[in-house]
């Protein structure tokens, strides 16, 4: 007679599929789907990229026709921005680091054979591949991409003439963000349930590896963010093409009175904000669990502070839906709820500066090897600081007054939530690439690749500080018609040629990435002689991860340098315990 | 390799920190009476946060460089962390960032909690796709209804933002594209958006305020300085944004007397 927990683990033990769109398209393994969802970021990140390239082109070239696309016009830039911000936050900084490496590693570190839910975890994939062939078809529609930012402010984002692109375009917009939120909600509920169910023995939460508990609480985060922007998302369709009014008050629109009234246009803030902000966590804390992991590992040293790294990724949870308000200091909410929310969100970042002392102090008397993901993991932490110091700065309603809606607040957040985060999505793909496909990534073109990209988003985004400071607003398509932008030109001309440079340097990690995967060297099982339980399977992992097996933990996942043992690390699996510290 | 990372690290660290310390880039001369205040803490945050910014990136560059794997090194330290170090940068941590909040409540009371004084300019300000239209309420300091059936773009002025010129109120409301205040008075603005969200920014008075439709916003400043200040929209509010700006002449008292005399003789 089986145990229920017996019954419940052999439930996931399927069998491995055979025909290849079982295996490789409608695939239940959670590995192909982790695969699944890293490509579909890396498409999506191209994207993105090219998008911004042709904004920086067109902000110091404003006549240029570029071949094939011709002439950009002040609403196709505002299209670019609008399609950049989203695609970028939703179908990368969401997808690669949760989507991607949480799908393919989190079963495996925590000694599972697969998700508790693999139809679920195939049905979420699918559900966001949907939303984003939705969100690139806006391109092609009558009328263009949206061009409301990717904010989506109401009353711009609910009027068909209230701008070129806010017809179809915009309606295709708002059903590709809900359709991504019932796939984050589905992924959520699969990541909590695996966390809590699927640990194998001896794997306590106190043992985790500090990457499965971001994963776990960026799921918590998800599942409840992405309910609320799913419900404003629905209203703001109700609003578009149902005459309902949630969000927009009487207006008159290219003197045309608009059917509405009665409607609250800071509601909608609120409700994006409020999925908003801790989409900043989400994005950002599976790059925080990753670099607190690779720093440990490649220091050769314990992770400093273990139970304050957790209690730090749990406070940020929690403060995460507290600090919404921050967003709109500016917008016309009560100015007493801006005392609160700015007292919530300087109190967030006592955490995130636990981390970073956490992570420095791990560095500290350790015996640093500079592999490929320790480069990007130590970019990560440079560019999680210089990013994290411009957050007091806005947290003050006060320093807002000169700063909100500047490049400052560009600056800021493409530094903490787009750089460091990519710094983490680069550092992953070193670092687990010898496990995904049983081969090493090119270490000098690796090199290669984290100098020119650290240098060059130092040198697009510090000097957007600068321009912000100057008072320099952001989603100006043309820098021609405000006088005091006129001796900011420069800057914005050093940027844009950091960009090109910049830009040009990731296509050595693609080449890297696709060529390592043929040719590059056999990986051991172990490589970068790391305790965790993915090092102790084969390479790649046989299908249902352990080749039949179920490991045992019996300690930590950060023993290195253990005084007494043969190696200097001890693996989570090794029998002979060390003893509590 | 750990050298070179602690060559980069400083250097863009010390080239960042130059072109802050030397205010090659900075906010525009204050003009206003909160600019001071906004100012001196502004320059406070950015002291005490840069000299964070500098340590923490000091300090990473040189334990990568003192830490590295090499033959001579040391074995790495087998510590689990220090639960004082711990409480310590938390405690520390803590009372920087919330004294700085703190410190900065008061300057944000003064320009947000109060309303503005009597006596005050008033200005209403609405915004639209894509300028900004200013209105005085004339020498009963009354402002007349505006309605948005009445309202009709193309002919600008009372016509542009809807006003019910049969209304007795409106008679003497002066409608302009530019906006004229007395120096060293306070000016209450009532901000007002017709179609989407703008923003009233004008960086040299430390003023911000969204123009919400459906809302009438009231907000205060007090310009301190004659002069031309440039007026933007800092709110993403259509393929116009970039060019839906205005001026604000700030003039001595008599002038402006003088001016507004003189549009409402216009209008007679």
């Amino acid at each position: 007679m089986s145990t229920p927990e017996f019954a419940a683990h052999e439930s996931h033990a399927h069998a491995a599929p055979q025909g290849f769109i079982r295996k490789w398209v409608f695939s239940l393994d959670h590995k192909v789907i982790g695969l699944q969802y890293y490509f579909l970021a890396l498409t999506a990140v191209f994207v993105g990229m090219f998008l911004s390239l042709l904004m920086r082109i067109h902000l110091i070239w404003p006549s240029v026709a570029l071949p094939l696309i011709g002439e950009i016009r002040p609403e196709t830039y505002l299209s670019l921005l609008t399609m950049h911000g989203t695609i970028m936050v939703f179908f990368v900084l969401t997808t690669a680091p949760q989507g991607g490496f949480g799908n393919y590693f989190l079963p495996i570190q925590i000694g599972a054979a697969d998700m508790a839910f693999p139809v679920l975890n195939m049905l979420s994939f699918w559900v966001t591949f949907l939303a984003y062939l939705v969100m690139l078809a806006a391109f092609f529609v009558t009328g263009g991409a949206p061009l409301h930012g990717w904010t989506g402010y109401p009353p711009l984002s609910a009027l068909p003439s209230a701008g070129p692109g806010e017809g179809l375009g915009a309606d295709l917009w708002v059903i590709s963000i809900a359709l991504f939120c019932i796939g984050a909600l589905m992924s959520a509920l699969n990541f909590i349930t695996t966390t809590l169910d699927m640990r194998c023995k001896g794997l306590s939460l106190m043992r985790m590896p500090l990457t499965c508990w971001a994963w776990f609480i960026t799921a918590i985060l998800g599942l409840l963010a992405f309910g609320v922007l799913f419900s404003a998302g629905i209203l703001l369709l109700a609003d578009r093409n149902m005459g309902t009014s949630f969000f927009v008050p009487l207006v008159t629109v290219n003197g045309q009175l608009a059917a509405h009234k009665g409607g609250s246009p800071l509601l909608w803030q609120h409700l994006f904000w409020f999925f908003g902000h801790p989409e900043v966590y989400i994005a950002i804390l599976p790059a925080m669990g990753l670099c607190s992991q690779l720093v440990s590992v490649f220091s050769r040293k314990p992770i400093f502070g273990y139970k304050a790294m957790v209690y730090a990724i749990l406070s940020i949870g929690l403060l995460g839906f507290m600090v919404w308000g921050h967003h709109m200091f500016m917008s016309g909410m009560s100015p007493y709820t801006a005392f609160a929310f700015s007292l919530m969100t300087m109190a967030i970042g006592v955490p995130s500066a636990i981390k970073t002392f956490n992570w420095l102090g791990t560095l500290w008397g350790g015996r640093i090897r500079f592999s490929s993901p320790m480069l990007f993991a130590i970019g990560f932490v440079s560019m999680f600081v210089s990013g994290g110091i411009s957050g007091p700065f806005l947290a003050q309603p006060v320093l807002d007054i000169p700063l909100h809606d500047t490049y400052f607040v560009t600056g800021h957040f493409h530094l903490i939530m787009g750089v460091a985060s990519i710094f983490g999505i680069f550092a992953a793909t070193y670092y687990w690439f010898p496990k995904m496909f049983g081969r090493m990534m090119n270490e000098s073109l690796a090199r290669w690749h984290f100098w020119f990209t650290f240098i060059g988003t130092y040198a697009i985004f510090m000097p957007m500080h600068y321009l912000g400071m100057a008072g320099h607003p952001r989603r100006y398509s043309q820098l021609t018609e405000l006088n005091y932008l006129h001796g900011l030109v420069p800057l914005q001309k050093f940027i844009t040629y950091a960009a090109f440079v910049t830009i040009a340097s990731q296509f050595i990690f693609l080449f890297n990435l696709f060529w390592s995967m043929k040719g590059g060297k056999k990986a051991s099982d172990n490589p970068w002689e790391a305790t965790t339980l993915e090092w102790t399977t084969a390479t790649p992992p046989p299908h249902d991860n352990f080749g039949g097996h179920t490991p045992v933990v019996y300690n930590g996942p950060y023993e290195y340098s253990v005084p007494g043992a043969l190696r200097d690390y001890v693996m989570q699996t090794d029998p002979t315990t060390v003893a509590a510290h | 390799m750990g050298l070179v990372l602690l060559v980069i690290i400083w250097l863009i660290t010390l080239v960042s920190t130059y072109f802050f310390v030397a205010k090659t880039w900075w906010l525009p001369v204050g003009a206003s009476a909160a600019a001071a205040g906004i100012d001196h803490h502004f320059a406070t945050t950015y002291l005490l946060m840069g000299v964070v910014f500098v340590a923490a990136q000091f300090t990473l560059g040189y334990f990568a460089w003192r830490y590295r794997d090499g033959d001579s090194s040391l074995p790495a330290r087998y510590s689990h962390g220090n639960n004082t170090l711990e409480i310590v940068w938390t405690v520390l941590t803590f009372i920087l960032f919330v004294g700085l909040n703190l410190m900065s409540s008061s300057i944000w009371a003064s320009e947000r909690f109060r309303p503005a004084e009597p006596g005050a300019v008033q200005v209403e300000v609405t915004g639209m796709q894509f300028a900004w239209y200013f209105r005085y309420p004339g020498p009963d300091g009354k402002f007349g209804t505006t309605k948005p059936e009445l309202i009709d773009a193309s002919a600008g002025g009372e016509a542009a933002i809807g006003l019910d010129t049969r209304e007795a109120a409106s008679k003497d409301d002066v409608v302009t594209g530019t906006m004229y205040v007395p120096v060293d008075r306070e000016v209450e603005v009532i901000l007002r958006a017709q179609d989407v969200i703008h923003s009233f920014f004008v960086p040299a008075m430390r003023f911000k305020q969204d123009a919400v439709p459906g809302l009438a916003i009231h907000m205060h400043f007090t310009p301190i300085s004659i002069g031309d200040y440039e007026i933007a929209c800092a709110e993403l509010c259509g393929l116009g944004h970039y060019k839906m700006h205005g001026m604000l002449k700030v003039v001595s008292q008599e002038e402006f007397d003088r001016w507004l005399a003189a549009r409402e003789a216009e209008k007679q």
